[in-house]
């Protein structure tokens, strides 16, 4: 059978969600931003609620997810995305609202809010890409920046004394109360992300019994800012990210 | 039962990142020899009768360019 017989309508088996509009996205090539968003789109559209979801944007390199994902959204001052989000799920609590934070924006600037809309149990989706460095700067050290990793900020790798530690924000936002769904993920190959999408699904479907927030950090590389090829910086994140920042549920309840 | 599978890169979006490459469990694609005109070498099908339509590729493209199409043989 030849190729052009197999590229009929009725044999389409994964195409682009309809819900990402056609805009070709600024991210560089083979960031995980542009899988992250898809799955989201996916999801969206899995559940037939593209008219009631609210986005809130960060500061950072998904400032422009906007333009990227066709729901209605919010803008945030830096950190700012949470209280956004909770004024926004206070005044319409029937729409699903989702912040997309990545680490300067959500573990830096935001530590005050995250922690806050948390601990107040707001019922909203935080996703937070961790890719260990400012991306949109220009690869500034962050406050989940490895040990020993290289920045722009650091370029003798971050030391304990100098630099303090990598901030586990997951682990701290699992021990609070108003957390109910609070897990990590990853989106480097087919099988994490098919996990990452079902993490985000049961995420959004908790907003709706309003058993509290729902916490999703995405281990991510960003690999202009490492100085790596794409599929070289995925290596680098499985050999050295996954070891600090471990898969799986830290919380569901 | 085998399958047999197709895809279609939308070339003008392409970035050449090549995580669809590293993911592609049969050798299907590669990086073609020409660019596109933003300048990336694009993806492409160097050996379409590996396919098997498995979407691996399109699930892992950060851009969204890949359509996967798969047939029952």
């Amino acid at each position: 059978m030849d190729t052009h017989d197999i590229i009929k309508p009725e044999n389409l088996v994964y195409g682009k969600s309809k819900v990402l509009t056609d805009t070709v996205m600024h991210y560089c090539p083979g960031c995980t931003h542009g899988v992250v968003h898809k799955i989201i789109a996916e999801v969206i559209e899995e559940m037939d609620i593209q008219d009631r979801t609210i986005g809130v944007c960060p500061v950072g390199c998904a400032v422009f997810a906007y333009k990227y994902i066709d729901i209605d959204w919010q803008q945030a001052a830096h950190g700012r995305a949470p209280a956004l989000a909770t004024a926004t799920k206070r005044l319409y609590p029937d729409k699903y609202v989702f912040t997309y934070q990545g680490d300067g924006d959500l573990a830096s600037i935001g530590t005050a809010e995250i922690i806050h809309a948390c601990n107040r149990g707001e019922n909203i989706v935080v996703i937070f890409i961790n890719n260990a460095i400012y991306g949109m700067t220009g690869g500034q050290m962050a406050p989940t920046t490895l040990l020993g990793m290289k920045t722009a900020t650091t370029p003798y790798g971050r030391k304990a004394e100098l630099n303090g530690y990598p901030l586990k924000i997951t682990e701290l936002v699992a021990q609070l109360e108003g957390t109910c769904y609070v897990t990590r993920q990853s989106a480097q190959n087919p099988a994490s992300v098919r996990k990452a999408k079902k993490a985000i699904r049961k995420a959004f479907e908790n907003t709706t019994q309003r058993k509290g927030t729902s916490f999703i950090e995405i281990v991510a590389a960003c690999n202009s800012n490492w100085k790596m090829a794409p599929v070289k910086a995925n290596k680098w994140m499985e050999e050295n990210m996954f070891p600090f920042y471990p898969l799986g549920d830290l919380k569901d309840r | 039962m085998a399958f047999k599978g197709a895809v279609v890169v939308d070339t003008e979006k392409c970035k050449g990142c090549g995580v669809c490459i590293a993911n592609c469990p049969t050798d299907t694609l590669a990086l073609a020899n020409k660019v596109n005109s933003k300048g990336y070498p694009y993806a492409m099908m160097a050996n379409p009768d590996n396919c098997i339509g498995c979407a691996n590729c399109a699930i892992v493209c950060p851009d969204s360019v890949i359509t996967v199409y798969k047939v029952k043989i």
